[in-house]
């Protein structure tokens, strides 16, 4: 049965979607965005503090204790996690799993140390992949914005001998935009690896999620945009703050036209619709 | 002397230095009890319930429940006809033995032994994800699966899966690649599931609500 994970990028206190992990925007709450997806049948959650990396530390320990508390799934925390007791102290507020790039980037050793500690099953290696004018892939460090001079294939090769136990491999150019993953990458990397290969980055529709898992081999899916952008059609937000850019939740919207606001070329749909049709085309999910 | 037959105190949640036991208790406070997380083997005597749970190697874990002298009074404890639910690896260290890593004895409470999963074109290992429950010789209701149907699904992330020499012993199989394998064992009131019910959303926590009310 495929994974389907939402994906929460958290900024402050609120829910924020970009595109190619910039432009943030903010869309609430993540408590009310994630008892929803765990209601409609989220096989994972995943949060991303997305400032992170900038202030080099994660600021999602109560957020994630309040979410353990009351949703019974899987989670994985990442953003700015850089050392052992950084993954004691979020392992310890409630997640399940870790999500690490930029850190093991410029330190390998840290997989190994984290896996050896926790379990590989609580190691998952965060990559930001960027194509090349080449054709090949290169790993991105700091949400996308700086260069590693690494190559993807090789990287996730050494990160799994390392005792990396999921790749969550983000396409930083589809990411937000709603134009489908980026199958050819997401093949390479879910064929190569021994361990299971999570695509993210680029859903727009249905039929990009279907073409991740047929196409792409994955082995789980992950998405945002076309989930949030559907459960904004009928959740209100009435606590979002004035932190950051919120003009797109105070233009008062009719809720019912939220999601013809939303991103272009963005199809939004609620999991269990989304879970529906991937079955009725063939993949079997929970 | 034997355990009676009745503990007078709460649940326990075996600590013995190796997983995130507080998953675990966070679900069974959900659902109404309050455990105590423990490496006393006197609370471990006076348990009404134990949950062993279990993430991590094999070799380790045993190596760890003698360290802090716990053998023992599992053993005992799992004789007293008491409840007890070895989740994930806890489910593995009721066995005889495991190959993990090397031959390791395991608690011996339940005969058989774990072997690593079969590699299967398009099914990694380790299984991480949801599989469904398929029902064994053995009916379900009174049991942990009380509550539980057919094709209900738990999150799995295991590379090893018991073999109990009893087939009597398997409460429910779980498909993976071309492998069927024991995920539910239950034997008197020693149960083992192979999955994560404390990450499982309405069904594992049904799973977890059948042994609290046992």
């Amino acid at each position: 049965m495929i994974r389907i994970i939402p994906r929460l990028d958290i900024k402050g206190p609120n829910v924020v979607k970009g595109v190619h992990l910039e432009g943030l925007r903010v869309l609430g709450r993540p408590e009310l965005f994630a008892a929803r997806y765990y209601e409609e049948g989220a096989d994972e959650l995943l949060y991303m503090d997305t400032v992170a990396s900038l202030y080099g530390r994660n600021n999602l320990a109560e957020i994630v204790e309040r979410t353990a508390e009351q949703i019974f799934v899987p989670l994985t925390v990442g953003g700015g996690l850089r050392s052992v007791e950084d993954v004691r102290s979020i392992l310890r507020a409630g997640a399940d799993k870790v999500a690490i790039n930029t850190a093991a980037v410029a330190n390998p050793r840290l997989i190994s140390e984290v896996a050896d500690a926790f379990g590989s099953q609580c190691m998952v290696l965060s990559v930001e992949a960027r194509r090349l004018p080449t054709g090949a892939y290169e790993c991105m460090t700091d949400n996308g914005r700086e260069n590693s001079g690494r190559e993807v294939a090789a990287w996730v090769e050494e990160a799994v001998r390392l005792g990396a136990g999921e790749i969550l491999l983000t396409s930083v150019d589809r990411e937000g935009t709603g134009k489908g993953y980026d199958l050819e990458l997401t093949r390479l990397i879910a064929d190569a690896a021994d361990v299971p290969v999570i695509a993210c980055g680029g859903a727009g529709s249905v039929e990009d999620v279907q073409r991740a898992i047929v196409e792409g081999h994955a082995d789980a899916v992950c998405m945002a945009s076309i989930l949030h952008y559907g459960a904004l059609q009928s959740m209100q937000h009435a606590d979002y703050g004035d932190e950051g850019n919120v003009d797109f939740l105070k233009r008062k919207i009719p809720l019912a036209a939220r999601s013809e606001h939303g991103r272009r070329g963005i199809e939004p749909v609620s999991l269990v619709e989304l879970k529906r049709r991937l079955r009725e085309l063939g993949s079997p999910c929970r | 002397m034997p355990l009676s037959s009745r503990g007078v105190g709460p649940t326990a949640i075996v600590d013995y230095g190796l997983c995130n036991l507080a998953s675990v208790a966070r679900a069974l406070r959900h659902l109404g009890s309050e455990p105590v997380i423990t490496s006393d083997p006197d609370e471990l005597r006076a348990a009404s319930r134990v949950v062993l749970p279990g993430v991590g190697a094999f070799g380790t874990a045993m190596a760890n429940l003698r360290e802090r002298a716990l053998i023992a009074p599992l053993q005992e404890y799992a004789a007293s006809g008491r409840p007890l639910i070895g989740l994930c690896l806890g489910m593995q260290l009721l066995m005889d033995e495991s190959d993990e890593g090397g031959l390791h004895r395991g608690l011996g409470i339940i005969a058989g032994r774990c072997a690593r999963l079969p590699r299967a074109p398009g099914y990694k290992v380790p299984h991480i994800g949801w599989s469904g429950l398929e029902p064994a010789a053995r009916p379900w209701t009174g049991t942990v699966l009380g509550r539980s149907a057919p094709g209900d699904t738990l999150y799995f992330v295991h590379s090893f899966h018991v073999l109990p020499v009893d087939e009597r012993d398997v409460l429910a199989y779980t498909t993976y690649g071309a492998l069927r394998y024991c995920s539910v064992l239950a034997r008197g009131s020693v149960y083992g599931c192979q999955a994560h019910p404390e990450k499982s959303s309405r069904t594992g926590l049904a799973l977890l609500e059948s042994f609290l009310s046992l």
